[in-house]
């Protein structure tokens, strides 16, 4: 079986919000709600200047803190490693949302909790999520992790760096950030 | 019928059900369990091709349709535009044409009110056009056919900067894209190269391993094949220089951030010029086989040193000397792009011809890594009979306006104000007022924002206050529009076709703007506006087509395709000749100057009374407390067109003013304050967002160029952030390309102002979803 996993090279993305504009659009998110956003980080003092321009969403743990704790089983995790809601089975009790360390979730006005499912739906037909496909810059790769011809272990493997978003909480993310700024960049945030 | 509208359906009965039923229905609407609607694509859904219009780059783009909607736009892999991907604007363009603000029916300026009062009553397509064409032709009776002006802009603007004005006689047709934006880069080039740089600009991304931006904004300009380009250069490892008096996102990017003072950019490429001479690591071959005026060059930069060049950039003379060697180590796959919008200080077109002859001295022309030689797709006009007037606009299509005029004809109003051939939409404002050379008494306007393109805006209203007609066409009810006496609701490009996208190229190709849903309201497609009026004003002749399918087909049969297998896969490529050698190979010469060489020195410019090599002239300074007034784009807007779309204000509601954090301590300001604008000419602008930042240098600040909406019908954008045209009262017009330098105005930041209350975007939005 996959382990589907997405890796962003944050040395090419410039924050133009595309991959955004196409998760709404695609997932119909409503107005004020987001499963993709982005977060810039400026630092340093002039002229010695670092800006991060860093697409967060759902990083797809391999242990994500939000399956235990449903109580209806509405969030579950694919056999290729995607989790996932079922909007029928969601009574929007929150505790997802409160177990997420990474804020991925949120109420959608209908009633029940939404997040990124790594546009599983394309995936069925063949194609790639949303925002992989329409970026720009190209800095999104997607795939299966156990296949060492896949995009995503190919760019994994071509990579100076690799971070995760708070390693320290066991998460096992599966979305990986590529070659952050080397001064000033993720690490260093991480770590404090 | 989906969910969603279901809901929309019941919700909206209730209220005029009894209080009990209410409180059942909105029981049931707040029932989780029972709002989970079907998604857009679990349904049929049909694909179209077409092309993008939520700004100029035009990308080829696919179409998603579901029960009569739009509900998603993608690019698609043939199209050379797209190439598969596609921008936030390109992608939320859909919003644009479900914007309930949208002009939705032909409006006439009510009898007894002034322009801009903005009080209008419906009227017919029939009343409208007839009003229209009468007062035309009574201007063309007192004051000749020239005394109506077209401005225009977009894809639709082949009919109303070219179609129309050419057989209607007028030379006054301009678009904002020249003199507003390209002017001085193209003009530089056809007199550098022979040859216009074109819409699409012909940068050898893929090949290149080292690149210079002057103040050149990728990354904050979405233009998506060129961020594309970029992003691939750059993950192939090119090395990235950023010359810019602000750490914009490509700065963010570099590996060498140049922070120029303002102004100065032509001592610096000269310096390049005196490096790669004095150091002798100049392409000699490629100087010596393809470039006249080496020699001269040579000695007019000898003591444009480093150091020289230091003192006037506020650069350190060995950052400088570095590049120019590292460019070298590189060259040909070294490059300086020539940049979009280059009206920046009037003598723009010297600038450009600086950085074109670092370009030759790197032997980049031509070559892979460098400028790429772009080719125009093979395509035939409509066979009308031959129109009185050469259309004249030009365009950063680069095809440049009509050099000549018939001699029965006048020449265009701006004539003489400068040398190159192209119109200047900001010198046509003048003979509105003052009647010189010529009275303008009539204005067409297809999709230009008056107010927020065109420099000195009070110039600009008292020229429209002064007209005997001005009509505006558009899709949004935008400030200017409402000045309007007649008033034309365009439909979107998603509901029309406009005439074949033809692209100069490394691939030339020609891609079908087709409408994928019928327009809404009472919209007409521009082609049908433009044939309406053309048929009222005596012009049959030249709009024998009965529609544009039979005009498009005419077209396309002519080079052996048609209309359906152009439907069928929405873009046809055609083969190109990038380089110099695949020219050499058959014999041709691609430097189509005056000496058929690359001018590194030009005797044309010499006997205009120019000079003939770049010389640095320093511009106007900054009065006492005033900041030179930058200004830049947001990645999600296009210009002043999309701040009403409320998926891209979603992402990017207000701009805000960037001031180096220590003059914002200074001034007592911090990041979140709102203040006011003051410019040089006690114009006021604001309230805006104070933004402090150690990202920009101490003598500037800089802005997002498009906020700043005055239209009361533009129900988001509306009083949000500030606009940089408004503050734009002083412009320095550059006497070779009639380009219109905007950066030479000032302003001072007044504290104080209160943050605007606005209702939350999202509040807003809910009603125009799809």
């Amino acid at each position: 079986m996959a382990r589907l996993a997405m890796a962003i090279d944050l040395a090419a993305c410039v924050g133009c919000a595309a991959c955004a504009v196409a998760c709404k659009l695609e997932n119909e998110v409503p107005a004020g709600d987001h499963r993709l956003w982005i977060r810039t980080t400026e630092s340093g003092i002039f002229p010695d200047l670092t800006v991060e321009f860093r697409p967060e969403q759902c990083l797809h743990c391999e242990n994500p803190p939000c399956v235990p704790v449903c109580p209806t089983g509405a969030t579950y995790q694919t056999q290729e490693g995607i989790v996932l809601i079922d909007p029928e089975k969601c009574i929007a009790c929150g505790a997802c949302v409160a177990a997420c360390p990474y804020d991925a979730r949120f109420f959608h006005e209908d009633g029940y909790v939404s997040k990124c499912s790594f546009c599983e739906h394309r995936l069925k037909d063949g194609r790639l999520p949303a925002c992989v496909e329409t970026c720009p810059t190209l800095c999104r790769s997607f795939g299966d992790l156990d296949d060492p011809n896949s995009d995503i272990s190919i760019a994994l493997k071509e990579a100076d760096r690799i971070d995760v978003l708070r390693p320290e909480q066991g998460t096992g993310p599966k979305l990986f950030y590529l070659n952050s700024p080397k001064k000033y960049g993720l690490n260093q945030e991480v770590a404090k | 019928m989906r969910r969603r509208e279901f809901i929309k359906l019941s919700s909206a009965s209730v209220g005029a059900l009894m209080l009990g039923s209410q409180i059942e229905a909105e029981n049931w609407l707040a029932n989780p369990l029972a709002r989970v609607e079907e998604p857009w694509h679990a349904g049929e859904v049909t694909t179209m091709y077409t092309v993008c219009e939520n700004c100029f780059w035009h990308c080829g783009i696919k179409a998603y349709i579901a029960d009569g909607k739009v509900f998603k736009l993608e690019g698609y892999d043939e199209n050379p535009k797209s190439r598969g991907m596609l921008c936030p604007r390109g992608q939320a363009a859909i919003m644009q044409t479900y914007d309930p603000d949208r002009l939705k029916k032909p409006l006439i300026r009510q009898e007894g009110t002034k322009r801009g009062d903005g009080k209008y009553r419906e009227a017919s397509w029939d009343e409208a056009l007839d009003y229209i064409a009468d007062k035309m032709k009574l201007i063309k009776k007192d004051y000749g056919s020239e005394s109506v002006a077209f401005f225009a802009h977009g894809a639709g603007d082949s009919w109303f900067a070219e179609y129309l004005p050419a057989a209607w006689a007028s030379p006054n047709a301009a678009k904002p894209s020249v003199s507003i934006c390209t002017s001085p880069r193209e003009t530089a080039s056809q007199y550098t190269f022979g040859r216009g740089i074109g819409g699409h600009e012909p940068i050898d991304w893929e090949e290149t391993d080292y690149i210079v931006l002057i103040a050149h904004h990728i990354g904050e300009d979405t233009h998506n094949t060129q961020l594309q380009g970029f992003s691939i250069a750059r993950k192939k490892g090119a090395k990235l220089v950023v010359v810019d008096p602000r750490f914009s996102t490509a700065a963010a990017k570099s590996d060498t951030w140049l922070p120029i003072k303002p102004g100065t950019d032509t001592a610096l490429l000269l310096a390049w010029c005196n490096v790669l001479i004095s150091e002798n690591i100049y392409d000699h071959q490629y100087i010596e086989k393809y470039a006249l005026g080496f020699e001269e060059l040579a000695e007019h930069v000898k003591d444009m040193t480093p150091e020289w060049a230091a003192k006037i950039t506020d650069l350190d003379a060995e950052e400088i000397r570095r590049v120019a060697r590292e460019m070298a180590a590189y060259a040909p796959r070294a490059i300086i792009p020539p940049g979009r919008h280059t009206v920046w200080y009037g003598n723009d077109t010297q600038r450009m011809r600086a950085l074109y002859i670092v370009n030759a001295l790197l032997g980049n022309y031509g070559r892979e890594g460098g400028f790429y030689i772009n080719k125009s797709p093979y395509l035939e006009p409509y066979p009308h009979p031959q129109f009185p007037l050469e259309p004249a606009a030009g365009g950063c299509s680069g095809s440049g306006g009509a050099s000549t005029v018939e001699s029965s004809y006048r020449p265009p109003a701006d004539a003489g104000k400068f040398f190159a051939h192209t119109t200047a939409v900001q010198e046509l404002i003048e003979p509105m007022i003052s009647g010189k050379p010529y009275p303008i008494k009539g204005l067409i306007c297809y999709g230009v924002n008056m107010f927020h393109s065109i420099p000195n805006v009070p110039r600009t209203k008292e020229a429209l206050a002064n007209l005997d007609l001005y009509v505006a066409i558009d899709v949004m009810p935008m400030e200017h529009v409402m000045w309007a006496d007649v008033i034309l609701p365009e439909a979107t490009y998603l509901e029309r076709y406009d005439d074949l996208l033809g692209t100069a190229h490394k691939t030339p190709f020609i891609a079908l703007r087709q409408p994928v849903i019928e327009p809404m309201w009472d919209s007409k497609p521009g082609w049908w506006i433009a044939r309406e009026l053309g048929m009222r004003l005596d012009l049959m002749m030249y709009f024998s087509w009965e529609n544009i399918e039979e005009y498009l087909e005419t077209r396309l049969k002519k080079i052996g395709s048609s209309l359906d297998k152009l439907k069928a896969k929405g873009t046809i490529v055609q083969k190109g000749r990038p380089y110099l050698k695949d020219w050499e190979a058959r014999g041709r010469n691609p430097f189509t100057t005056h000496s058929g060489k690359l001018e590194l020195y030009s005797q044309t410019f010499k006997e205009a009374g120019f000079d003939p090599l770049p010389v640095y002239q320093e511009t106007i300074q900054a009065p006492a407390a005033h900041y030179r007034l930058l200004y830049g784009r947001s990645p999600v807007h296009s210009f002043a067109k999309t701040q009403n779309n409320s998926l891209l204000m979603e992402m990017h509601s207000e701009n805000a003013i960037w001031i180096n954090f220590d003059e914002a301590a200074e001034l007592g300001l911090k990041t979140g304050d709102y203040v006011y604008l003051e410019n040089q000419d006690a114009i006021r602008e604001g309230p805006i967002a104070v933004y402090a930042t150690q990202r920009i240098r101490r003598d500037c600040v800089y802005m997002v160029h498009g906020f700043g909406h005055k239209a009361k019908g533009l129900k988001i954008a509306n009083n949000r952030g500030a606009s940089d045209n408004y503050l734009q009262t002083n412009y320095t017009l550059d006497p070779i390309s009639g380009g219109a330098g905007l950066r030479n105005n000032f302003v001072k930041l007044i504290p104080g102002a209160t943050k605007p209350r606005h209702s939350r975007i999202a509040r807003l939005a809910k009603d125009r979803r799809i």
